[in-house]
């Protein structure tokens, strides 16, 4: 015999198993429907695979696993899915989960599955391979939390002790003591495949409790060859804890915060070892288990091997349910299962019970008493902690004492609160408090997150407001070395405007190119011509009326107008002799040029790869590889296409060229034509430019016209977006038109050619503040109050449109419109007052 | 169908605080029973009046409160510390002393620290000591027991034990039946052996192992206190080691009998209210150590006190001294005393915040 | 000098008691550099304490500057989103008496929540972004906003701005993986369930009789 440990603390409930050893595991008439809750276990829910009115055979996926702490689930018979949508499943809270509801089709017709080649052994195949039939075949430890079996039978660390726990220690349940009696052979053949997959440990122990002679008997010949042995311990709950009887069977203790596997052992349940035996000797999934059906309001009591996704109330129909004796429905066992609200909910894989109490059998608790400290639960308490120590820091919320009493070692096995003579629901307290806990800590690091955040935020914040100082600051200071620059030359200061507007050139004049520049300078010569002209009429004049000192100013802004002609002749002539040649229309072509190069370029490179990647699809032999290779080359040429065309039509500069929707890469295409357009258009004058945009325009604007004719044609829905796309590019094309006018007339006013929009916006908003500026306060009030009314007119067409469609939003904008007409009432008294 | 929603377990023991209290008052009658043969009706009558008052003022303080009274008066938890004062008391204290008593333990210690599970002293003691100390006279008046009675006398019946009780006139007052406990005699004693202390004083030469009647008491006390252990009502090692370190401290200290010896170990063990102390007063577990190991201690400090202050100190018995003193240590003792948790290395400290 | 000591007991006392004082005085300075515990400063303390929604109900424009200001001597009273059990942590940390909830800073809510934008509403002003103290909003100018939900503290500072009252600040639907199980009731309460089991609640508490 081997040595086993004693089990510390522990309770002896009463056993109540003999009721549903009477008789065999039973099968149930297919239910009306079945309902598959997609999480079934620890981890990620499976994806699903099946689409409402799908028809599904037996066995076929359903779901499938997402990520590495995940299984998927089966159809546990052939039928139609109905519904995919929130069901109540069974969890302790009673709220509903995402499940599949299959309609039976009554044909139990099978997908196709095969286990392993029967003319082979297990052993033939490799442990990664029977792993991963495990794992498609959906199991999750049957013992009760339902851990992805798959993931657990691949450790990280080397495996020396395989348990199967065969202990089964809740009073009532005998799911598994059944299922050893009656199924013996295949739960030694699936250890047997356990064991292999762990890499053969040395010791592989079955652990019974001594109240199963039966089970125990019905194992003994099966394994009496094998190196698989039979450990027989007193009947004490809660041995069939994983730690309790790794504890029992070893003598060693699984650290806290670890796994079983952290010292080379790991557990697995019988049911688990049963289903394994099906994955991999015939290919079937776990699609149904054995659950017991007992309690005093069910008439009978008995075992059945139930299909997964059975209604619980499916069950209890089958064997006598009183449901006005029932005082409590329970699913798993006295000590640790949880009660149901709802008897529609669906037997789950890890479903080993179900307990209909009668009053008499689990009457309502009563109120709970004071605690005294008599420290029965301590005595009873398998992980050794102090209960009522737990309880009392419980009571006052005190985590901090709660943590270092221990509560994360507590299994919840109910021991403590089964024996408590004051009736305190203890386990109760110790599940809230760790929720408590395990909230708090996430409430901290989201507020830890929350904080570096904020911090961020605020570091940006005070970045950005120390980049605009210095931007204010360089301003500054560039404006004081021009006033400097300016007063240096000996004249009289100028206005900031002027020392702005010379930065302003000076900058243009630096990253422009010599056409710009040469065309710039050309236009500042005839600018300070007319300037000169301007001024030495004014010469004339004050010579004529004016006083002595005017006439002198005058004189030298004369002197002043005649050097800046000279100076730009001059730096023209520079600018002349740099490029060599004044010939501005040279300049250009060699500009445009530009585009031409890049794309032949692009070609040339587009050519060479596809070259090169011609040359791999001949090489390799892979043909994943092969068919990305492909699809990379199908690109390249769609490019070399698109660099192609775009070259062609470059030269005729038309910025509406159709765009070829058959090319896979429009983005590209369409990117390419950008650019080479934006190249071709960059260095036109704006006249050129603008010309440009008013052709392209019309050209939409044709094209925007036949759409709408042929939407209007088709009845389309898009008529009126159409539509006011239409006027928005004709409204557009007028703009572009007068600007086109107002540059022709005159041509010498446009200086902001040079594409600087800042300056150009500068511009527009200097005009709006001389324009506002000079606008009286009466007439700010006209416009603000016809600002509003139009507005408002806006408010009342959208609130009846909201009204007409019963809109929810009905009452925001309700009131935006009432807080529209207090406003412009009250702009209109104003404009009243002041203009009585 | 109206399915509970309740959190696991769904089943419980028949076991209750009521029946846990109910079991510990059962356990007192063969103290009780000692008691009343060797002296006289005393006990039995303190024991009915602490009980009532008991009860009385349970109910008044969760009248008071505003909780349901029935309920809480069902847990005996105020009937059990009233039986535990009455039997310490000396037999035909006056009747207002046993009142005090019993409403100070249970109004002040009890009650006003929170009532059931929230007193850290154990109530009966306090009574007691408040007691002792107040009135000093009444509380060392012990009669005689039986044994010592002289032929033709005999110890007061029921109805003259009321009377001394209740003060009536018309009987002897209690001085009539005092004599001194062996505790006492063994204070006293200066020069003479042990031996010859036994041979001389009627007390002890009367007596089988340690003084007369007394010895029976405790051994009441003692079988008391094993029925609970088999019951299971509390663990062995606050007894066990208590009885044994006072055991160990009288070993020490019994200088082979001479005149200046404190006392044989079996005089210790079977005299006062070691046993009483031993297995119902300090094995209070609401206001005792919490932990086996804990308990260990606690036991075995008290057993130390109880040595040092019969000894050394002005009182002749020591245990509800010793138990209140050991009362205070309890949480410093809890806090080093925490078991070991199931994987983990080592114990830790209750103030630990990482191990 | 020993006999002058010996024979005039005020100096004997003097002297044993300034001799006793030194070696104190000693002991004490040695532990304090010895056993000296290198702590958080308590600014950071508190900070870590306060739920980091930077809601700013407190007065303070964030849980920072509230930290520093507590430290300085504020109120520990004026953080509504932390609740009793802030206040409760922050007066075991400051060794004070816990007050209540001061209400001028607003009433504690039990249920969490979250911003969200009616995306259809959003005009696309970007004034909730410019409010948001975490960054939790996304969006760009003229275009609609979204809420990082993950992120949003829930601290309401982007309903006010928002100039067509498009968010909502909705509670986080609570899911299976953070439900937890509710702490029993208290006694009393169980009694009086098990007296009325119509599920009346007898609100007199005075209904003590048997």
């Amino acid at each position: 015999m081997r040595k086993v440990w004693d089990l510390i603390g522990g309770v002896h409930p009463p056993e109540n198993k003999h009721q549903s050893v009477q008789l065999p595991i039973g099968v149930l008439p297919l239910p009306e429907k079945l309902v598959i809750p997609l999480n079934q276990h620890i981890g990620a829910p499976a994806k699903l695979l099946v689409a409402t009115g799908d028809r599904v055979l037996k066995g076929q996926e359903l779901a499938e696993p997402t990520g590495l702490v995940s299984v998927g689930v089966h159809a546990p018979t052939s039928g139609t899915i109905s519904d995919i949508s929130e069901y109540p499943i069974p969890h302790p809270s009673g709220m509903a989960a995402r499940s599949i509801t299959l309609i039976p089709d009554g044909q139990e017709q099978w997908v196709d599955h095969v286990g392993i080649d029967t003319t082979y052994s297990f052993q033939d195949y490799s442990p990664a391979k029977l792993l991963e039939m495990i794992r498609h075949a959906g199991i999750a430890g049957l013992g009760g939390a339902g851990f992805p079996s798959a993931v657990k039978l691949s450790p990280r660390k080397a495996i020396t002790t395989l348990i199967i726990n065969a202990s089964e220690c809740e009073p009532y349940i005998t799911a598994d003591d059944m299922l050893m009696r009656e199924r013996a052979e295949a739960i030694v053949e699936g250890v047997q495949i356990l064991s292999y997959i762990l890499g053969g440990p040395e010791e592989v122990l079955i652990g019974i409790e001594d109240n199963k002679p039966e089970a125990r008997a019905a194992l003994e010949p099966f394994v009496r060859d094998t190196h698989i042995q039979l450990v027989s311990f007193p009947t004490r709950y809660p041995s069939g804890g994983e730690k309790q009887l790794i504890q029992i069977l070893t003598g060693r203790e699984v650290p806290s915060g670890g796994l079983p596997a952290d010292i080379g052992i790991v557990c697995q349940n019988v049911g688990t070892a049963f289903a394994v035996q099906k994955a991999i000797y015939f290919g079937e999934p776990l699609i149904s288990r054995i659950t017991t059906v007992t309690g005093r309001a069910c008439a009978t009591n008995r075992n059945y091997e139930v299909l997964i996704g059975t209604p619980i109330a499916h069950l209890l129909a089958h064997n006598g349910f009183d449901e006005h004796d029932c005082s409590r429905l329970i699913m798993g066992g006295p000590m640790m299962g949880f009660t149901l609200t709802d008897p529609d909910i669906p037997v789950i894989k890890t479903t080993n019970c179900i307990l209909a109490a009668s009053r008499e059998e689990s009457p309502t608790p009563p109120p709970s008493q004071p605690c005294i400290r008599c420290g029965m639960c301590a005595e009873a308490c398998p992980a050794s902690l102090l209960p009522q120590q737990l309880f009392w820091y419980a009571q006052s919320h005190n985590h901090e004492r709660l943590e270092a009493h221990n509560l994360f070692d507590c299994i919840e096995c109910g021991a403590c609160s089964y024996v408590c003579p004051s009736n305190i629901p203890l386990v109760q307290y110790y599940r809230a408090s760790k929720g408590e806990i395990r909230k708090q800590a996430q409430e901290k690091i989201k507020s830890d997150r929350a904080r570096a955040r904020f911090e961020f935020q605020k570091a940006r914040k005070e970045q950005e407001e120390m980049a605009k100082a210095a931007k204010r600051e360089a301003r500054k200071q560039a404006a004081e070395q021009a006033k400097a620059m300016t007063a240096e030359r000996g004249n009289k200061p100028q206005g900031s405007e002027d020392i702005v507007k010379a930065a302003m050139a000076r900058a243009a004049e630096s990253q422009t190119s010599p056409a710009e520049q040469q065309a710039r300078l050309e236009r500042g010569i005839a600018r300070a011509e007319s300037h000169l002209h301007t001024v030495e009429k004014r010469l004339e004049t004050i010579r004529e009326e004016g006083s002595e000192q005017q006439q002198e100013q005058a004189r030298a802004a004369v002197e002043d107008a005649r050097r800046r002609l000279e100076d730009a002749r001059r730096k023209r002539a520079q600018l002349d002799e740099a490029t060599g040649s004044p010939d501005t229309d040279k300049v250009m072509a060699r500009l445009q040029a530009g585009p031409r190069e890049t794309l032949e370029k692009k070609i040339a490179s587009c050519k060479e790869r596809i070259a090169v990647t011609r040359q791999k699809i001949a090489d390799s032999d892979d043909e994943t590889l092969k068919a990305a290779l492909t699809s990379g080359l199908e690109k390249q040429q769609a490019k070399l296409a698109d660099a192609q065309q775009a070259l062609a039509e470059l030269p005729d500069n038309t910025p509406d060229t159709p765009v070829t929707r058959e090319t896979t890469d429009a983005a590209a295409n369409a990117i390419a034509q950008a650019q080479a357009r934006a190249a071709a258009t960059r260095d036109l004058p704006a006249e050129e430019k603008l010309r440009q945009t008013v052709v392209a325009l019309e050209g939409r604007i044709e094209k925007a016209r036949a759409k709408l004719d042929e939407a209007r044609a088709g009845e389309s829905e898009y008529v009126n977006a159409l539509q006011a796309g239409l006027e928005k590019l004709q409204d557009k094309l007028l703009d572009a038109q007068q600007q086109l006018n107002a540059i022709a007339t005159q041509p010498s006013a446009v200086d902001d050619d040079s594409g600087d929009a800042a300056s150009s916006a500068i511009a527009r908003a200097q005009a709006r503040v001389a324009e506002l500026a000079s606008m009286s306060e009466e007439d700010k009030l006209r416009e603000t109050v016809t600002s509003l009314k139009s507005r408002l007119e806006k408010a009342r067409i959208k609130l009846r449109e909201a009204e007409a469609e019963r809109s929810e939003h009905v009452d925001s904008l309700r009131t935006a419109a009432e807080k529209l007409q207090v406003r412009l009432t009250e702009a209109e008294q104003q404009l009243a007052e002041y203009h009585p | 169908m109206a399915l509970l929603k309740i959190t696991s377990p769904h089943a419980h023991t028949a076991q209750s605080t009521a029946s846990v209290m109910r079991l510990v008052l059962l356990a007192t009658i063969p103290g009780l029973i000692a008691l009343t043969l060797f002296f006289g009706w005393g006990s039995l009558i303190n024991i009915l009046l602490a009980g009532s008052v008991a009860v009385f003022c349970e109910a008044a303080v969760m009248h008071l409160r505003k909780r349901p009274v029935m309920f809480y008066l069902g847990d005996n938890s105020a009937l059990v510390t009233a039986v535990l004062l009455g039997l310490a008391l000396p037999p035909l204290a006056p009747w207002w002393v046993v009142v005090i008593g019993t409403s100070f333990a249970i109004l002040i210690a009890k009650h006003l620290y929170g009532g059931l599970g929230y007193n850290p002293f154990n109530p009966a003691m306090v009574g007691y000591v408040v007691l002792l100390i107040s009135f000093p006279v009444q509380m060392t008046a012990w009669p005689a027991p039986l044994p010592l009675y002289a032929e033709g006398v005999s110890p007061p019946e029921f109805l003259a034990s009321l009377q001394i009780v209740f003060g009536l006139p018309g009987v002897e007052t209690v001085d009539a039946f005092t004599a001194a406990t062996p505790l006492d005699t063994l204070r006293q004693n200066s020069g003479l052996l042990i031996a010859q202390l036994y041979e001389q004083d009627p007390l002890f030469s009367l007596a089988r192992w340690a003084g007369a009647g007394w010895e029976w008491v405790n051994l009441g006390f003692l079988l008391g206190g094993c029925f609970l252990l088999y019951r299971r009502v509390f663990t062995w090692h606050g007894p066990v080691a208590m009885l044994a370190s006072l055991s160990l401290c009288a070993a020490l200290f019994y200088d082979g009998g001479s005149s200046a010896s404190h006392g044989s170990p079996l005089m210790h063990l079977l005299s006062g209210g070691t046993m009483l102390g031993a297995f119902f007063i300090l094995t209070d577990p609401v206001s005792s150590a919490t932990s086996n190991r804990g308990r260990l201690i606690f036991g075995a400090l008290i057993g130390v006190l109880i040595f040092i202050i019969r000894s050394w100190g002005s009182y002749p018995d020591a245990v509800a001294f010793a138990v209140l003193l050991m009362n205070f240590a309890a949480p410093l003792i809890d806090n080093y005393t925490l078991p070991r948790t199931y994987g983990h290395k080592k114990s830790r400290r209750a103030t630990e915040k990482k191990e | 000098m020993i006999e002058l000591i010996l024979q005039n007991p005020l100096i004997a006392a003097l002297v044993a008691l300034v001799g006793l004082a030194l070696v104190f005085g000693a002991v004490l300075g040695f532990a304090a550099i010895k056993f000296r515990i290198e702590g958080d400063p308590i600014v950071q303390q508190i900070d870590k304490l306060l739920p980091q929604t930077q809601c700013g109900q407190c007065g303070y424009p964030g849980c920072r500057p509230y930290a520093q200001a507590i430290a300085n001597g504020d109120a520990i009273n004026k953080c509504p989103p932390g609740g009793q059990s802030t206040i409760n942590a922050l007066a075991t940390l400051l060794g004070v008496e816990a007050p209540s909830l001061d209400a001028e800073h607003g009433e504690e809510n039990d249920v969490k929540t979250v911003a969200y934008i009616r995306e259809d509403e959003c005009i696309g002003c970007t004034k909730c972004i410019q409010a948001c103290p975490v960054d939790a909003i996304l969006g760009a100018a003229k275009m609609m906003h979204t809420v990082i939900a993950s992120e949003c503290t829930g601290c309401d500072l982007c309903v006010e701005p928002c100039p067509v009252d498009c968010i909502d600040m909705i509670p986080v639907p609570q899911g299976l993986s953070d439900w937890t199980w509710d702490m029993p009731p208290p006694a009393e309460e169980q009694i009086k369930a098990q007296r009325h089991p119509a599920g009346i609640i007898a609100t007199d508490r005075g209904d003590n009789a048997a």
